[in-house]
């Protein structure tokens, strides 16, 4: 069923409505102190890792570029703060894995302006130059995917972009960052997507905003030109309104055809920070060196929207904000789709959109009791994508993994959660899902 | 700091098995009540009787196979009141004692419990004892006689193994206006009468101990499915086909079908059709699915009615359609997103 006609706020079929907690947006970004040590990540993007061009022992200045990008789908890496480089090498990250990183240790005396920039007109750049431009930024998408900007907006020749989708919806429980960047940063969007806009050749731009943020809705409104081609729209408070198929199918009523990406229907998606940034810092010639992300959860004093550097180690992260003793469980993201960490001394990087901390009892319980399939059907109900999810439960637990990816559509499943939410029987389908996946892959590549 | 490590999703909703069970055995608690309001002691003890087998053969059985108890997901309490609901006010109780056995023995964990069992356990217990008591599963007592909070039905206590004793005098004895002794639906099938409406809604007509006031049965319901403890498309398809069906019928030969009111409000339908096609491990998931196997239970309900031997036709319909569900399943699966043509804008 498409829109009813009295329905003002655009929306997808299917979805949940879990509890919201977007208590943190309605507080102002703050800036975060810089850490004694910061732990640089070579790689925070999907593409190559940049190569380290900066040596132990070397002082580095804010802003300065210490890693340089390796090809076109790769991004460089800017120093986050004036001090000195105390260590290359491996360093936890928040995947579980060792990743090769620069230390940096900060310079407490500094007074940590951004001394190195290159302030440029940005209308006198043609495409090219843009776009060369944007990958020394280092952006690559606030989102979630981390998919590096400059790659995302290269529309190759042969394919016409009629529409770029904005994504203000947020639609994860908790966070409120990106809310608080289209309230405080309404002119870095505009910005950001008017260069957007010139690189991909789009013609038009829809900003979708969820319901709940009606300030921010009101604050684009009040910044859009006068030439029509930016409009704002409203969406439901769904989850997951923000996922790249849902959000194009309720403002534009395209399906993206299975397994394709967006371009392939002429449209483009890209996050309303990753543009906000773009719009600051290509003007200013600066990179990426810190991010807003939302700090929230029962499990700390002080929730908010933090202007946090990149390589913040998380465990200073936790003392700045007055992290409870109790705090049992952190989870990046949001709690839908976020990750819980084993360590505390993995850093932030550009990707991370939120700091969740949870103390015992706050979350739902580990290991409810699960019962068998009661084939309620409910998980069907609220699937974006429209998968069976019972059906691919009961497959699962019989480790036909093949048979759900032949008949029953696995590699659709982005795992967004809802089918695991609404299970009554408390069966933890998406992480069966993942785990048919990653054995599926295994397979395919022996 | 030690810290813990769990997949995502992080937030859940509040919905369990249990939950949604407990659900069902509370909302049938006004039928319960209103059927003891109507028979009595006799339709107590049978409640009790019958609900309180279910538990034991449930707990039993778990002891059995060495697994935890699984009484506390209320399943086995849905299917014995839901039983005993379906059985006349006056079945002697040791049969009841049966039916509630076979329902929760064969109908569920024969097939290894809650969420495997492919048919309704209460109307496989329902199924056995029509067949193995023929008369008294026909047997039909008054309703509001005056006696009915002090004394039993005759029948009830029917010792074990033995038929229970002839009442036709009995009932003569609580001298009950209008009692016949019959359903509405036998009543138009062999006398071609056709009870009111208003009768049928109320549930001041002869019938079994929990089916006889449609609007209560419906009021139930409704509640339910407002909060999403039951799917509201499977009674819209059953009751919306057999209403088509009755009205098709009834559009060719006015004489002889009767309006599909009647059809919707006698007999064991409505019952059916919010509580026992509802079945969740029972009926189909995808979208599609539910609509067709309530359409199936439908027709099938109003052709057993008119052209079968039986007078009332729910309990096998609903059994068929549960037959049908990994068929129509299969066959029903989702259109997956981005596999159709949206339109532009």
């Amino acid at each position: 069923m498409r829109l009813p006609f009295f329905k003002r706020a655009a929306t997808f079929e299917h979805g949940i409505h879990p509890a919201y907690h977007k208590e943190t947006g309605s507080l102002p970004i703050k800036r975060m102190a810089f850490a004694p040590r910061l732990i640089v990540p070579l790689s925070q993007h999907i593409g190559k890792p940049a190569v380290c061009c900066v040596s132990v022992g070397q002082e580095v200045s804010r802003g300065q570029v210490i890693a340089t990008a390796d090809g076109f789908v790769s991004l460089p890496v800017h120093a986050p703060a004036t001090g000195i480089v105390e260590a290359i090498g491996l360093m936890p990250a928040a995947n579980g894995k060792m990743v090769d990183s620069i230390t940096i240790r900060v310079y407490e005396a500094d007074s940590q302006e951004v001394r190195v920039c290159t302030p440029r007109d940005v209308d006198s750049l043609d495409k090219k130059a843009l776009l060369a431009a944007i990958q020394d930024t280092g952006v690559s998408g606030f989102g979630g995917a981390t998919f590096p900007a400059h790659v995302k907006l290269s529309v190759p020749p042969e394919t016409v972009i009629d529409t770029m989708v904005v994504n203000g919806a947020e639609c994860e429980p908790f966070l409120t960052c990106d809310h608080r960047i289209m309230v405080e940063r309404t002119q870095d969007l505009i910005r950001g997507i008017r260069i957007a806009m010139k690189v991909s050749g789009a013609p038009r731009t829809v900003i979708g905003v969820e319901d709940n943020k009606p300030d921010a809705i009101a604050a684009i409104q009040a910044a859009l030109p006068a030439d029509g081609s930016i409009t704002v729209q409203a969406l439901e408070t769904k989850y997951p309104q923000g996922a790249e198929d849902t959000i194009i199918y309720a403002l534009l009523g395209r399906e993206i055809p299975a397994g394709q990406r967006p371009a392939s229907i002429g449209v483009l998606v890209n996050n309303v920070m990753t543009l906000a940034y773009l719009g600051r810092l290509l003007p200013a010639g600066e990179g990426i060196i810190e991010r807003v992300l939302t700090v929230a959860g029962p499990g700390v004093e002080k929730p908010g929207n933090y202007i946090v550097p990149i390589g913040t180690p998380l465990r200073f992260l936790l003392e700045q904000v007055g992290a409870k003793g109790s705090a049992k469980e952190i989870i990046l993201g949001g709690p839908m789709m976020g990750m819980t960490i084993s360590s505390l001394d993995v850093p932030i990087t550009k990707g991370t959109s939120g700091v969740l901390a949870f103390g015992k009892g706050e979350l739902p319980e580990e290991t409810p009791r699960v019962y068998a399939c009661i084939k309620c059907g409910e998980c069907l109900n609220v699937c974006p994508k429209f998968l069976n999810p019972s059906q691919l439960g009961l497959l699962a637990a019989k480790r036909e993994y093949a048979e759900m990816a032949e008949r029953y559509n696995l590699d659709r499943c982005f795992e967004c959660g809802c089918c695991s939410y609404v299970c009554p029987s408390h069966i933890p389908l998406v992480q069966q899902f993942r785990i048919a996946k990653a054995v599926n892959r295994e397979k395919a590549s022996a | 700091m030690s810290m813990e490590l769990r997949t995502s999703p992080h937030q859940v909703s509040d919905r369990s098995v249990e939950r949604i069970m407990k659900h069902v055995v509370l909302s049938l608690l006004p039928v319960c009540g209103f059927s003891i309001w109507q028979y009595g002691l006799s339709a107590l003890a049978l409640l009790l009787t019958v609900t309180a087998t279910c538990l034991a053969t449930e707990r039993l059985l778990n002891r059995a196979a060495k697994q935890p108890s699984t009484l506390n997901d209320w399943s086995a309490a849905i299917t014995g009141v839901l039983l005993a609901l379906t059985l006349p006010p006056a079945f002697p109780l040791w049969m009841a004692v049966v039916a509630g056995f076979v329902a929760i023995a064969i109908g569920k964990a024969l097939f290894g419990g809650l969420g495997f069992n492919v048919f309704n356990p209460a109307l496989i217990g329902r199924a056995f004892v029509q067949a193995a008591f023929p008369v008294a599963i026909t047997t039909w007592v008054p309703a509001f006689s005056a006696q009915r909070f002090t004394e039993l039905v005759p029948t009830t206590l029917t010792a074990p193994l033995m038929m229970p004793p002839d009442i036709v005098e009995w009932v003569k004895l609580q001298a009950v206006d209008a009692f016949t002794g019959a359903t509405p639906l036998a009543r138009w099938k062999f006398e071609n009468v056709v009870a009111s409406s208003y009768d049928l809604l109320t549930g001041v007509v002869t019938a079994s101990a929990g089916e006889t006031s449609a609007i209560l049965i419906l009021l139930c319901g409704v509640y339910l499915a407002a909060r999403k403890f039951m799917d509201w498309r499977i009674p819209v398809a059953v009751l919306g086909s057999a209403a088509l069906t009755a009205w098709l019928f009834q559009l060719y030969d006015p004489t002889h079908f009767p309006a599909p009111t009647f059809v919707l409000l006698s007999g064991g339908l409505m019952l059916g059709a919010v509580y026992m096609a509802t079945d969740m491990a029972t009926s189909p998931v995808t979208p599609l699915g539910v609509w067709i196997y309530g359409a199936v239970i439908g027709v099938v309900t109003v052709m057993i009615r008119y052209f079968g031997g039986l007078t009332e036709g729910v309990m096998y319909a609903i059994l068929l359609g549960n037959a049908l569900t990994p068929f129509i399943d299969l066959y029903t699966q989702p259109r997956v997103f981005g596999t159709r043509q949206g339109k532009k804008k």
